[in-house]
């Protein structure tokens, strides 16, 4: 039972992985430590290998900035984006508080006197650029998802307009962002015009690039579902003789809303993917334009710089995937679905 | 006086393989307050028949008649208890007969009275202690009488079963069978059931109604079964005249209408999937 405990304790410890194996083998191994080695040694020692591997050919692999940056390089880079973010707070604190200061000395020598605040401009951090690119994929899918849904439930529920809007859907579904960012650009200047826009014209042309590419799989997938309605369940709102209103809000819906998620789940994944090109074109100052600025930049640390970007954009867009997931398991009423 | 008149049903469903007359003149005439069980083999349509009076299909010959009105609509005042309960997944069991409650009684219950009503249904098939639990949450048996508190909830004039209990094990089944007559004695429903159990029939029937193979199947022969109510499934099974009973329902299954080993054409039950109705 000890030698079980300590062993449980080292699993996390990949290099301790053989020699537990042999102590623990005359033990009987228990169903337990076979599923932790399956749900964490085996991904952590596939990560270790890939750090590895990484490593490894990193060096060997000459570009005109130098080497390509190994795991080392690329952590130490991560580091100094934040401490950049910290300091860059820092200042802009220090910035409001001189100005305050100042005000206040104005007030006391002369209570009339006008006092403003000036905005602080530096400029963003990575910090700040990983955030103004999720404000803009949240505000693309959003606007997506307000379009995507009541098109694929009226398509699901009339044949008609689905073989109607069918062709259109199969062909704007395969469009690269890439295609679609020019028009947007010349539309949205044409049509944005303000003296005092809200939001920048990048922002804009990211957003619509967005919806424009995820508006597809939500559509196909709320079709799906809709019209996919249990024929018995039908029955039962014919039986009952419900109203068009009440049948679609009572059964139809509720019954489409797994797969709605699902179209959603996948809008989303695509909405990230897109946004990265769409910024780097448009660009707004996201994640995307961070990559361009780098890649333009082309000092010694852009590589490694580049590589802390691409990283987060993959755990950024893990984590959009798993808090859809979470969201789509508590509306679910289908709870024996396998959602994955 | 007759409450409930199928009247020379005839329905024809257009398939890939031409058309398929699956009845044939089906008529059956029914007082109020009596329970008739459509028994006959597999595929032979007394599904069709039940979906015809519910009027969830449109019989291509023929009609029917309630009250001497003739019915080509679904309506709750045909409930239907559905083979596989059909109950909305996504509602609590209370909330699937609350659903019902509010469609039929709108205008003519206030809210509490609905309220009511519905724990009152609910309480007559003993599901009092489940309002709050999901449909996958609780077992076969009281899937189905959730369905049969939904039905019985829209105050029916006649309630359509389609082979209520067929899912259930053995056991479940007995109970069902006993709340449902107990049900029956105190309101007194007009009722269709289909089944394929033969003492289920005989215990439960006021009539069988035995149908003969398809296609173009019709009412083969009907049965009055004339034991006093209440019946008891214990005492009856030493009663010669329910013995009597079942022994004509076999008789007619097994030796007049057996089905044959090998069928002679693929039996059109083989294809429905991809078929449609006409109306
Ligand atoms: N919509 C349809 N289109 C074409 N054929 C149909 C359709 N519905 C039923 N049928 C055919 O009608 C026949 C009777 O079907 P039905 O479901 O009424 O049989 P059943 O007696 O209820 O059988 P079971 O006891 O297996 O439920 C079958 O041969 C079936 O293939
Ligand atoms: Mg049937």
């Amino acid at each position: 039972m000890n030698a079980y405990i300590t062993a449980t304790k080292n699993l996390l410890n990949p290099a301790t992985l053989a020699r537990l194996r042999g102590a623990l083998s005359w033990q009987l191994l228990p169903k337990l430590t076979t599923a932790i080695a399956r749900s964490l040694l085996v991904p952590l020692l596939a990560i270790a290998l890939f750090l590895g591997l990484w490593a490894a050919t990193a060096k060997n692999i000459q570009t005109s900035l130098g080497d390509l940056p190994g795991p080392v390089q690329v952590w130490g880079q991560a580091i100094s984006l934040v401490q950049e973010h910290r300091t860059e707070r820092r200042k802009a604190d220090e910035f409001y508080a001189r100005q305050e200061q100042r005000n206040a000395e104005k007030l006391a020598e002369d209570p009339t006197a006008e006092v403003k605040i000036r905005p602080y401009t530096g400029k963003p951090t990575f910090i700040d650029q990983i955030g103004t690119s999720l404000l803009t994929v949240a505000t693309g899918f959003i606007i997506a998802s307000l379009i995507a849904i009541p098109i694929g439930i009226v398509c699901g529920m009339s044949a008609t307009l689905y073989t109607a809007l069918n062709p259109l859907i199969q062909i704007f579904k395969p469009v690269s962002p890439l295609a679609w960012l020019p028009l947007v650009t010349m539309v949205v200047s044409a049509l944005y015009v303000s003296d005092d826009p809200l939001f920048a014209k990048s922002f804009v042309t990211s957003a619509i690039t967005v919806t424009l590419c995820c508006l597809w799989p939500t559509i196909i997938n709320t079709t799906v579902g809709v019209s996919s309605v249990s024929k018995d369940l039908l029955n039962v709102s014919r039986v009952l003789r419900l109203g068009w209103f009440t049948k679609t809000m009572k059964i139809v819906l509720p019954s489409a809303i797994p797969m709605m998620f699902t179209g959603m789940r996948l809008s989303l994944g695509i909405g990230w993917m897109v946004l990265i090109a769409a910024e780097m074109l448009a660009q707004n100052p996201g994640l995307g334009k961070f990559v361009w600025d780098e890649f333009q930049n082309g000092s010694s640390n852009s590589l490694a710089r580049i590589m802390v970007a691409v990283f987060t954009i993959g755990l950024v867009g893990f984590a959009l995937d798993r808090g859809m997931l979470l969201l789509q398991r508590r509306v679910s009423w289908d709870k024996n679905a396998v959602l994955r | 006086m007759t409450y409930l008149s199928l009247e020379n049903l005839s329905i024809t469903f257009n398939t890939d393989n031409g058309p398929l007359n699956v009845l044939n003149d089906v008529s059956v005439k029914m007082d109020k307050g009596e329970f008739v069980s459509l028994i006959g083999h597999s595929g032979c349509g007394k599904s069709t028949v039940l979906n015809i009076v519910a009027g969830l299909l449109k019989a291509s010959k023929g009609g029917v008649l309630l009250e001497n009105r003739e019915v080509d609509e679904p309506g709750p005042d045909r409930a239907v208890v559905f083979q596989n309960h059909s109950l909305l997944p996504w509602l609590s069991v209370y909330d699937n007969v609350r659903l019902a409650v509010d469609t039929v009684f709108k205008h003519s219950k206030s809210k509490q009275q609905r309220h009511d009503w519905t724990l009152h249904n609910l309480e007559l098939v003993h599901m009092s202690h489940a309002l709050d639990r999901r449909p996958d949450e609780i077992s076969g048996g009281m899937k189905q009488r959730v369905g049969i508190a939904r039905a019985l909830a829209m105050e029916p004039k006649v309630l359509l079963m389609d082979e209520p209990f067929g899912a259930l094990d053995s056991l479940t089944r007995t109970h069902m069978q006993d709340s449902l007559m107990e049900i029956q004695a105190r309101l007194n429903n007009t009722v269709i059931m289909i089944t394929h159990d033969v003492d289920e029939a005989v215990l439960l029937s006021d009539r069988i109604v035995m149908m003969s193979n398809g296609p173009s199947a019709t009412v083969g022969e009907i049965l009055h079964i004339d034991l006093p109510r209440p019946r008891h499934r214990l005492s009856l099974a030493d009663d010669p005249k329910y013995n009597h009973y079942r022994a004509a329902v076999l008789k007619f299954l097994h030796e007049r209408h057996a089905q044959p080993d090998v069928p002679v054409t693929t039996t059109a039950a083989e294809k429905t999937p991809r078929l449609r109705a006409v109306g």
